[in-house]
């Protein structure tokens, strides 16, 4: 059998549910809409408007704030935690104990893992009422909950996994005798981490970016939820058209995502040869 | 920099009593030794004999259970690879994946603080050293294996050690490029005049390089000397059978007189009884170099006190200018002779002919 044919039944199963979606959020993006219709067209005005307007700016820039903010704070905990799983817990076993650990959190879904910040975060949550019983504070902190604060720290707790698992990866492939020829070579710890370690898990630490950049990108339940509508993501808005039934809108906005987070990929892949790592 | 010192060598390297132990089983177990400064020492042993475990506690990345090592005159025991004057080569060379040979070479320099001009500079002349320097920008996947160890050794020696340790570096080229680094290898030695400590199996390797052959077996050293001495006086039956090329064979001395001892084993050999001290009645393992035996025709007559043996050949292997040549009697298992093949096809042999070997009393040696 010709072995081209055997790639048929992945080519059929992602044409059907996922290029195929992607050509017709593509084609709805040019049609035209009214309060309560779609008009099959070809017109460039969801574009315009979306490029028109100041909010689609504002909320781009808030996007990009949380992706960076929860970026950055996933690398630092995600490289942490890697390093220490890859190179301070020796036995096998241990590791993987400890692997599966970091894969508890995964066993409930999104939504409870998010809501499950709001007794913790709230005005009259645990934290709250800790500082007011020990006397720190006089009133409860506001931006706990419903912030930008909270947003973020869903995010870091959503996807740092996405961060370790990559970075771990590349870690365990580094040859334990190359940090030996490095402390031969006379670099200190901090040497060996900055400048054998660091270089070394590069392609762990772009796929984890690629990972936690695009969910975030992306997301619209988190900032929803934990901003309590008081701050706007791409997904958000999106989201709003989508609920005013203006869907050629939505699918304008969702191409002009996909371009972006595909740009945003594309550079990141310049930097790093992925494929070597997979 | 990298100019033969010439003023007094330092990097004499003395161990005493150093032990290892892993798993409560001694990989190390207590040895003793010494190299004297700009030597080449071979450590040479079968896997697991502790040779590897020693290079890495005088390398400091292994920490000695007991014991003690000095390196030039100085206790070097909690110091850190870079203190003690000593640099490594990795078996598998270790270059760094993500720098190019020049970084990779200078990259201890950078770990000093260094500036990056005279990195560079020292850099490109060690690997010119090498005859690397054509490829500086080039990184370790682009390079073939012995390329790769060049890369490694320039960046062993940027350091200025004393002492260069090299573990196992010549195992995984093929035979060719093994030989040519092997004389390569010694001739930098020479020219830099530091000790190097070299690691190995191949007691080829140890007797073409050595100055010092240590050869170990399970965290013993069975025998620590020159690669000439090793070869002609094994002093044991470990040392005779891994060094190769000898016969192992044992016999009872059945006579003793003012000069020579007579051994009956597989057939009848002659000693000069002075040099050992034997008894009537004991039992004598000895080694006999399968190179100076000689093959005869049966009816050949021996003299008076000459050692000889007869033996069924089972075996003839030929091997270019040798051939090797198996021996089987009722009392004897296995005897191998090395012949020139000009020497032995005149005899006209065939397996299962019956010959008579003679050898003289001079190439043999008592084991203990």
């Amino acid at each position: 059998m010709n072995p081209k044919l055997q790639v048929l039944p992945l080519l059929a199963i992602l044409s059907l549910f996922f290029i195929g979606p992607i050509i017709i959020i593509f084609i709805v993006s040019f049609w035209d809409y009214t309060e309560f219709s779609l008009v099959p067209d070809f017109v460039f005005t969801n574009y315009v408007e979306l490029f028109g307007s100041k909010v689609t700016y504002s909320v781009y820039i808030n996007t990009l704030k949380f992706a960076g903010i929860s970026w950055a704070i996933t690398l630092l905990i995600g490289f942490t935690v890697a390093y220490f799983l890859a190179f301070h817990v020796r036995s096998l076993r241990w590791q993987i104990v400890l692997f599966l650990v970091c894969t508890i959190p995964f066993w409930t879904s999104n939504i409870i893992r998010m809501i499950a910040w709001i007794p913790v975060l709230g005005r009259n949550g645990l934290i709250n009422k800790t500082l007011l019983s020990l006397g720190l504070i006089e009133n409860p902190i506001d931006w706990l909950l419903y912030s930008d604060f909270a947003v973020i720290l869903a995010f870091v707790h959503l996807y740092t996994l996405f961060m370790v698992v990559p970075i771990f990866n590349s870690m365990m492939r580094i040859d334990r005798s190359v940090l030996e020829a490095a402390r031969d070579a006379g670099a200190n710890g901090f040497q060996i981490l900055f400048h054998v370690i660091g270089p070394l898990s590069r392609p762990g630490i772009a796929i984890g970016t690629i990972f936690v950049v695009s969910l975030i990108m992306g997301d619209f339940v988190t900032v929803q939820a934990m901003s309590g509508g008081q701050s706007a993501s791409v997904g958000v808005a999106m989201n709003h058209k989508r609920a005013l039934l203006q869907y050629p809108a939505a699918a304008a906005d969702a191409v002009i995502l996909l371009i972006v987070v595909l740009t945003m990929v594309a550079i990141l892949m310049r930097t790093v040869n992925i494929r070597k790592e997979l | 920099m990298l100019q033969p010192k010439l003023a007094v060598h330092s990097g004499d390297i003395e161990l005493t009593s150093l032990t290892k132990v892993f798993d409560k089983t001694p990989a190390v177990d207590g040895i003793s030794l010494k190299i004297s400064a700009g030597s080449y020492c071979c450590l040479l042993g079968p896997s697991g004999c502790g040779k590897t475990t020693t290079l890495r506690m005088l390398a400091g990345h292994e920490t000695p259970d007991a014991g003690k090592i000095l390196i030039s005159k100085r206790d070097v025991s909690g110091l850190s690879p870079a203190e003690r004057g000593t640099s490594m080569m990795f078996q598998n060379y270790a270059l760094f994946p993500h720098l190019n040979c020049l970084d990779n070479v200078g990259f201890s320099l950078h770990m000093r603080g260094i500036s990056k001009v005279i990195r560079t500079e020292r850099a490109m002349e060690v690997l010119a050293l090498v005859q690397m320097e054509k490829f500086a920008q080039r990184m370790p996947s682009q390079l073939s294996g012995g390329q790769q160890q060049r890369v490694a050794l320039a960046r062993s020696l940027i350091t200025e050690p004393e002492v260069l340790l090299l573990d196992e570096p010549l195992s995984a080229l093929d035979p060719f490029l093994r030989t040519q680094m092997r004389v390569e290898l010694r001739q930098l030695q020479k020219k830099l005049g530091i000790t190097f400590v070299h690691v190995t199996h191949s007691q080829v390797e140890a007797l073409a390089l050595a100055d010092l052959v240590v050869l170990m077996q399970s965290g013993s050293i069975e025998q620590a000397d020159s690669p000439q001495l090793i070869f002609n006086g094994p002093t044991n039956t470990f040392v005779a059978k891994f060094i190769g090329g000898h016969n192992v064979l044992s016999g009872r001395v059945t006579e003793l007189n003012r000069n020579t001892a007579k051994i009956t084993g597989p057939g009848e050999a002659y000693f000069t009884s002075s040099k050992f001290g034997f008894t009537i009645g004991a039992n004598v393992n000895y080694a006999l170099r399968a190179d100076l035996i000689k093959l005869h025709p049966t009816s050949h007559i021996t003299s008076k006190d000459s050692s000889y043996l007869r033996a069924i050949i089972t075996q003839i292997e030929f091997a270019g200018a040798d051939v090797r040549i198996t021996l089987e009697n009722a009392d004897l298992k296995e005897c191998l002779v090395i012949c020139k093949d000009y020497e032995f096809f005149l005899g006209s042999w065939t397996e299962g002919d019956e010959v008579m070997a003679t050898w003289s009393r001079d190439d043999v040696c008592v084991l203990n």
